[in-house]
Order: C-alpha cells, then structure tokens, then sequence
C-alpha cells in the first residue's frame, strides 16, 4: 500500500535519514522502532508532506507522493496523529472530533457515533476543552480526530509517549480494533516491547538506517533488538 | 428534566429580546432628542464603530491567532474611499479648495452602503495582495509588518503626488453623516453579526485549529495558508468598513486620524474585552470609548475649602485611565471577558456569585462570566 524507496532527508546540513526502503502492506500493522534521532518522525513527517525530502520516493497506492501538498496527501487517505497528541487545547471534544472531518463533505453523524464507540470516555467529555483532560485521553482524542478523515492508512508518531503503562496498553488495543476494522496502521514506537506484540511487521532504525527487519515475534526474538530495545541482557 | 432547560432556554431568549427592546427604545429616545444628547450620542456611535474594527481585530488575533497591527492602514483606505465617494458634488470645490480636485473623480458619487461596501472590498482586495508575502511571518514578525503597512498607507494618502484626490495634508470634509441613529447602529451591529455568524460556522472551527496548533492543524490537512490569507482578507474586509464609518461619523478626516494610536485604541479594547471573545471586544469599545469621556472631570480643576488640588488639571485623566487599565489587567489578566462569550446563565451565575465573594474569603472568584 505504502512503498518507501531510498529515502533521504537533509535538516540543513545533517542527514537525518540515510536512504530507508520499507513497505507498508494493506490491512498490516507495521512498526517502525528505534532511539531517540533515529529518523523515525522525520520519516513519518516526509510522508505527510510536512518535510521535504532531498531524494527517494513514497508511493501511496501506486501514486507518488514526493512534491505534493500536505492538504492533498491527507486527501488521499492518509492520517496523521502527532507526536505529543497536539489536541487544540481549547477547543472541546466535539469541535476536535469534527475537525478531522474538514475534508469531508458528507455527513459526519454516523463516523462520530464510530469513534465514540471506540472510545466511550470521549462522548462522556465531549462538551469539555479538551486541554483540561488527561494525557491518555488526549491521546485517544488524537486518534479519534484522525479516523474522522476516513483514512486507509493511519500513522502514529509514539501514542505512548508519557503515559501511564495501563493507559499504553488500552491504546494499543484500540490500535488493534481499528486495524480489526480494515485501517493500515503505521506505527512510530520507542516502547518496542508493545509495539513489537502488536505489529504484523517491525522495522528497526538506527541513526538513520534500517538495521532490522522481520515480523514483530521475529524482532521480538531477536538479539540485538532485546539488548537494546527490551533491556534484556545477551547471556 | 428536559422541560425545564426548554423551559430556560425560552426564558432566555424572552430577556434577549427584551434587551433588543429597551436598546431600540433607548436609541429611538436618543433620536427624537438628537439635539439634546448629541454628546452621548456621539460617544454611543465611536463605540459602536470601535466595536466592529474591535471584532474584526479579534478575529485575526483572537480566532486565528494572527497578530496584526494594520487596522489603522485599512480604516484609512475604508475612510477615504467613503469620503471620496460620498462627498456631495456640488461641495467638492470648496472641499479641493487649495489643489483642485482630479478629473477622475470629480462627478463620482454613489449611495453611502454602496461606498461601505466598496471600501471594504478594497480594503480585502489590498490585504489580498499584503497577505500573500506577510503571512508567511509568524508573531512579532507579522505584527512589526502590519505596523508598517499602516503607516505606508497613510503616507501615501498624506503625500503631496495624491493631492488631487486625497487633498494631502488639508483632509477631506463635508462627508455626509449618518441619516440616523438608527442607521449608524444598525450597520455596526450587522457587521457584527456577520462576522459572529462566520465564527460559528466551521470556518470558525478552521481558524481556531489554526490558533491552537499549527501543527496539529496541518497534519489535518488544513490548507494553513489559505485559511490564514482568508481570515486577513475578512478581517481587512470589515475593518475597511469600520473606517467607513468612522469616516461618516466623523465628517472630515485627515491622515492624522488614522496614526498608530488608533491601531493602539483598538488593541487596547481587544485585550482589555478579552482576546477571543466577541462579547467582550464589543464591552472593551463602549467602556474604553465612554471611560476616558466619563473621567473628564480629573481634567477640570478641584478646589476643596478653596485651595485647588494640583494633581488636577488637564491631561490628567489619562493618568487615571491608564492606572485603572493597570488594574484591570492585573486583576483580569485574560481580559474582562477571557475567551467567554456573554450568556444569560453565565450572567445569572456572576450575580449569584457575587455574595460569595465576600462570604469566602480564601476563595478566589474566577473572573469569567
């Protein structure tokens, strides 16, 4: 669905990312983890359009994204949901929610009752500013917002970040439901443990480069990725 | 249950009501005694004109979180465009008195709504082409070219080359006044609503998302640039027709009324009504235009048991009012109104809150209607 092709992106005069190739198959739940500064939002955020990238190519279905405006990559149906939840904090629920829709014409009622049946605890909040909620609910809120767009592939720049383990592991389950529901996810974790039992496919990546690859339970098995990532020592 | 919030809800749209009543009593008072109260009248109609230049910055700064100093520029191209074309023909002679007036312009006239809304749509059309390289600044940067727009504007309309239109530095007078109060409220209170109507609508939604988070608003695929370039054309759009009718109210106009300090006045309502409330820039107008008009009397000299108090001669009130515009902010730091609009409950809250005030001591009141 989504094909990563020897992509590279320049901050000035650092190369953040040093030609990655990955692909997202349809239906997949497809991590990629790795360090802080690995390349791992700056690759989320060249496939939004928000970075620009010196070389390569992604092709989203067959189209190439490269060169087009963020507008018109999230019309095709991809959505974004950003590292550290920027919700609009003072903004309540329901304005949120209906944000996410904005480049949608049709109705909305039917997509509001969806999400708010995945996530039940923002319809009980949905008159309250959604800055005065708890980091986990704001990330739920996040999420929520982005499937309003309809998306095929939803990607996730670390929902986990900052939240309490139990919090983690309610995401990561609403993760698996929405991927139930026939939505490709692109997940962003530092937390490899979760995000590895959750993924169809894992990537690892390292200053840049992609070191690693296999299915989640492969990764999850492997050496090197448990002495760095999963804090288990090589015996 | 259901019943009593009908219930309520209709109780407050009867007081609404009543409050559009006793406004149209009053003004309709005020116009059969034009004569008698032409001095709050005129203090009534600056606020109101105030109020819809005080809205249209909200909307740029308050809404969209676009922080524009360019008021003044745009009220001065709304003004004179009003004059020029409002002028009555057979007194434009004595108006050009000193350099003639340009051929161009010398028989064009037309009714003073159409010269409103022409005046805005130049004013939007000009912010059109400004926006394009401004807004791509953020902040301060933005803000510092707004302020310098502004005072090219008013050079421009000041210099000596555009004498013939613009009469230079002698101003424009003679402009027809509003035919009634009626007129001049009604025209300031459509363009309010005009404007409250299209922050409630999701455009509205659009450019709060924008003021929240540019970030997260891009990654919902808001055409950032589109929006913020369609909120200073809208915002410029009214703030032209607020010189318009500035330009009407005052009868005659010069560039000097349109200098940095009236960009001033009107952020001064902006925060002082609370920035993102509507409500509260319309407040901001009536109790900065009207204070400095009440406290007059500081300017007068105070004998008390026949020695005059020093401290009070003229230009004192503006001490006062700059003390007291301290206070306000100290005590409501987000503006009278914060980011509130006015409501019937929420004022029926304050009142019954009022008592508590002083009943609990250690509790602080929160400062939102």
């Amino acid at each position: 669905m989504l094909k990563i092709n020897d992509l590279r992106v320049n901050y000035g005069g650092i190369e953040a990312v040093k030609g990655i190739t990955f692909e997202v198959p349809e239906k997949n739940i497809v991590t990629l983890i790795g360090a802080n500064g690995a390349g791992k939002s700056t690759t989320l955020r060249s496939i939004a359009g928000l970075v620009k990238p010196s070389s390569g190519s992604i092709t989203f279905e067959g189209q190439e994204l490269v060169g087009m405006d963020t507008p018109d990559i999230i019309s095709k149906g991809i959505a974004l949901v950003p590292e550290g939840r920027h919700v609009f904090p003072d903004m309540t629920v329901l304005e949120n929610i209906k944000i996410g829709a904005y480049l949608r014409k049709d109705s909305l009622e039917d997509d509001i009752n969806w999400v708010y049946s995945l996530f039940p605890r923002l319809r009980e909040r949905s008159w309250q500013l959604s800055g005065t909620m708890s980091g986990g609910e704001q990330q739920m809120l996040a999420v929520a917002r982005a499937l309003m767009s309809h998306p095929k592939l939803i990607m996730m720049d670390e929902p986990s970040l900052g939240l309490a383990p139990l919090i983690v592991k309610d995401i990561f389950s609403i993760i698996k439901e929405i991927n139930k529901q026939g939505v490709t996810v692109l997940l962003i974790e530092q937390n490899a443990n979760m995000a590895l039992h959750t993924a169809d496919m894992g990537y690892v990546l390292e200053t840049g480069t992609i070191t690693l690859s296999g299915t989640g339970k492969e990764l999850l098995a492997d050496e090197s990725v448990k002495a760095a990532y999963l804090g288990k020592k090589n015996k | 249950m259901k019943n009593t919030k009908n219930n309520r809800t209709i109780k407050y749209k009867l007081y609404s009501l009543g409050a559009l009543l006793v406004t149209l009593l009053i003004l309709g008072f005020l116009q059969v005694n034009s004569s008698q109260y032409s001095y709050q009248i005129s203090i009534l109609e600056r606020s109101a004109i105030y109020a819809v230049v005080a809205v249209s910055m909200n909307l740029l700064t308050g809404f969209t979180g676009l922080f524009s100093l360019g008021q003044a520029g745009f009220m001065a191209i709304g003004a004179y465009i009003v004059a020029i074309l409002t002028i009555p023909v057979e007194q434009r002679a004595s108006v050009y008195y000193v350099n003639g007036i340009s051929p161009a312009i010398a028989n064009l006239q037309c009714p003073f709504w159409l010269a409103l809304i022409i005046a805005g749509l130049v004013a939007a059309g000009i912010a059109a082409l400004m926006g394009i390289p401004v807004l791509r600044l953020k902040s301060d940067y933005l803000a510092i070219a707004t302020l310098g727009f502004s005072e090219i504007i008013r050079a421009v309309i000041a210099a000596p080359q555009l004498d013939r239109i613009t009469n230079g530095s002698y101003g424009l007078k003679s402009i027809p006044g509003f035919p009634n109060l009626f007129v001049a409220f009604g025209l300031c209170a459509l363009c309010i609503l005009l404007m409250v109507l299209l922050i409630n609508s999701s455009y509205g939604r659009v450019f709060k998302a924008i003021r929240e988070d540019e970030i997260a608003a891009q990654a919902m695929g808001l055409n950032l640039f589109r929006y913020k370039q369609m909120a200073f054309i809208i915002s410029s759009f009214f703030t032209g027709i607020g010189g318009g009718l500035l330009a009407m109210f005052m009868r005659s106009i010069d560039s000097k009324t349109f200098s940095i300090n009236l960009t001033y006045d009107i952020l001064l309502i902006v925060v002082l009504g609370g920035i993102g409330s509507i409500t509260g820039s319309v407040l901001g107008a009536f109790l900065v235009t009207a204070g400095r008009e009440w406290l007059r009397f500081f300017d007068n000299p105070l004998y008390i048991g026949g020695i005059q108090i020093p401290l009070f001669r003229s230009g004192f009130r503006m001490v006062v009012f700059s003390i007291l515009l301290m206070v306000v902010v100290l005590f409501y730091s987000r503006g009278i109104m914060g980011n509130n609009e006015f409501s019937w409950a929420g004022l029926g809250r304050l009142v019954k809150g009022i008592p508590d005030r002083f009943t609990k001591k250690k509790q602080k009141g929160d400062n939102t209607l």
